[in-house]
């Protein structure tokens, strides 16, 4: 691994557990790729062949000087410039929540790729329960913003999330939940600050 | 960061070819003159070119001025330059005045040495195709086996896509600006008027115009005015110009009375004056008829299947003559055939226009892509 490597991962642990279930060679769409980091980080770990969709100016220039494929798009726009069945991962890294069409988006994804993995923050985690019971809404190292100037529309939990699933016709293959570094097998939807889950379309 | 500045003093060049041309038509040019510009130095390898493909009205002067001229600055000194997004510091550039041209290359104002007249209507109808042709027998000349990229705006970057079809060996990164894997109808249509502009002017004498030492002016002036319209955006227009008038008051007559009229009538004057009516025509024949996909039952998917180059596509968000819609056109046959590809979309207001202005995101892009370019030259 690389040093930049190492450095992506010990600042976001997420990407290591997205990294841990591509296998080499694969074909990844990264959606809202931000500066490209993961996508490169998946480029030196795992050989993928893959392309990222951004919205932002500073987040493309950045894409192109970390070497990977990006793609100025709004997501909310649908993902129409891909064919079905094109990849064999579609990701949605920490940017679920901040969509607006989340629903369609979801269905987009599992025509793209062959399945689909999404990272966001978990809403039920302790600390933002406890912010919210308190009075006030939660702002974290996960979720840095206040009311007023957040991007985040769709926050929620790792049970709204299963459900959603469970009434999409979405069939959840893995999950895994962490705070920070360590993984949170016990009370997961309490102690767990990110969740990360691989899914396909149920049969 | 460098500072950037000018190339400075440059100098063209002129090539001469003496095997024939066999054009997509079919006709045979059996020999002909490029004129060319270049700045920057060729590396030992020779793996550090990038050729510089023009538009309807461009040439070889794309950067630098000339020493008995300083004000005659090249079309595209800000993007090329020491420190600049196209560094030539780094990279040995490349442009030419295409085939057909009225800037020195062999053109239908040239004197065919045959008959001792113009070519005028004689010259053959060129193609994008063509233009690839001759260009790569250029790079032969200078002995350029593969381009580090290949550049262009508008019908700048038709070409520098046909490159990546043609020769896909000949080419590792190609950028297409502004520009579209074909023309749409409505496009088209704007060429037809254009052409029929010229082809109407009683002066145009049926191309043979310089037999009778005229110019199709009017036909080239309305040409023009028409294509500026559709160069700029709405909003650019009205920003710029919005219900002006000269005078401060209505006249009530056809006179100029409003600004835009005036710089209509003004742009349409000054090009004119310089550039060669049947050139126009056949610039414009060129990009009606570029479509890769012709070939292959309008499937654009089957045309990029044997490109080999990594690619670099903008748009910017006013231009409505060669929108972002178009250029996603060519995004999604690169994506089907997973070549390497990256697109940005600049936020502009200068519609068409916009791939010559200098925008701080857009340099941002060119920038980044080109030391990444540079980087591999390097290895």
């Amino acid at each position: 691994m690389s040093q930049i490597g190492a450095k992506i991962i010990q600042e976001r642990p997420d990407f290591a557990a997205i990294a841990a279930w591509i296998p080499k060679g694969a074909t990844v769409l990264d959606l809202g790729c931000g500066d490209g980091s993961l996508l490169r980080y998946l480029k030196e770990t795992r050989e993928v062949r893959g392309y990222g969709v951004e919205i932002s100016d500073p987040g493309i220039v950045s894409c192109i000087s970390n070497g990977v494929n990006v793609i100025q798009n709004d997501l909310d726009s649908g993902l129409s410039d891909f064919e079905s069945g094109s990849f064999d991962y579609v990701m949605l890294s920490q940017t679920l929540q901040a969509t607006r069409h989340t629903e369609p988006l979801i269905q987009e994804m599992l025509r793209v790729g062959r399945e689909g993995i999404v990272s966001f923050p978990n809403f039920g985690y302790w600390r933002n329960r406890l912010n919210v019971l308190r009075g006030n809404m939660p702002v974290s190292r996960e979720l840095p913003y206040q009311w007023y100037d957040t991007p985040n529309v769709h926050l929620c939990t790792l049970h709204d999330f299963e459900t959603f699933c469970a009434d999409h016709r979405v069939k959840i293959l893995e999950r895994r939940v962490m705070t920070g570094k360590n993984e949170m097998n016990v009370l997961p939807n309490l102690l767990g600050s990110t969740a990360v889950y691989r899914f396909q379309r149920a049969v | 960061m460098s500072t950037a500045h000018s190339i400075g003093i440059v100098s063209a060049q002129r090539a001469s070819f003496g095997t024939p041309l066999v054009f997509r038509s079919g006709a045979v040019l059996p020999r002909y003159e490029l004129v060319y510009e270049t700045y920057g130095k060729l590396n030992a390898d020779k793996s550090n070119a990038i050729l510089i493909c023009h538009a309807l009205s461009g040439h070889h002067h794309v950067a630098g001025y000339y020493a008995d001229d300083p004000k005659n600055v090249g079309w595209w000194d800000t993007m090329i330059g020491p420190g600049k997004p196209i560094d030539t510091d780094k990279f040995f550039v490349l442009g030419l005045n295409n085939l057909g041209g009225c800037h020195g290359s062999t053109g239908p104002s040239t004197i065919n040495p045959e008959t001792g007249h113009a070519y005028g209507a004689s010259f053959p109808v060129i193609t994008v195709e063509d233009w690839v042709e001759s260009q790569a027998r250029l790079a032969d000349l200078l002995g350029i086996r593969q381009f580090a990229a290949v550049i262009g705006g508008s019908l700048g970057g038709m070409q520098a896509l046909q490159w990546s079809l043609a020769h896909p060996d000949r080419v590792r990164h190609v950028f297409a600006i502004a520009a579209a894997p074909r023309l749409t109808a409505q496009n088209i249509a704007f060429n037809d008027v254009a052409r029929s502009a010229i082809l109407t002017d009683p002066d145009f004498h049926g191309g043979d115009f310089y037999r009778h030492n005229v110019v199709p002016t009017r036909g080239l002036r309305l040409a023009r005015m028409l294509g500026h319209i559709t160069y700029l955006s709405d909003d650019a227009m009205a920003d710029k110009f919005g219900r002006e008038l000269r005078s401060g008051r209505f006249s009530y007559s056809y006179d100029i009375e409003f600004e835009i009229e005036s710089y209509l009538r003004y742009q349409g004057d000054k090009f004119a004056s310089y550039f060669d009516a049947n050139t126009y025509l056949l610039m414009t024949k060129a990009l009606d008829y570029f479509d890769p996909a012709h070939e292959f039952g309008g499937n654009l998917n089957k045309a990029f299947s044997g490109a080999k180059a990594d690619f670099l596509v903008v748009s910017f968000t006013t231009d409505w003559r060669f929108s972002p819609q178009r250029s996603r056109e060519i995004v999604r046959p690169l994506l089907h055939n997973r070549r390497n590809v990256s697109y940005a979309e600049i936020t502009s207001t200068h519609g068409h226009d916009s791939f010559l202005m200098q925008d701080p995101y857009y340099f941002d892009v060119m920038r980044t892509y080109l030391d990444k370019v540079a980087g591999e030259c390097a290895t």
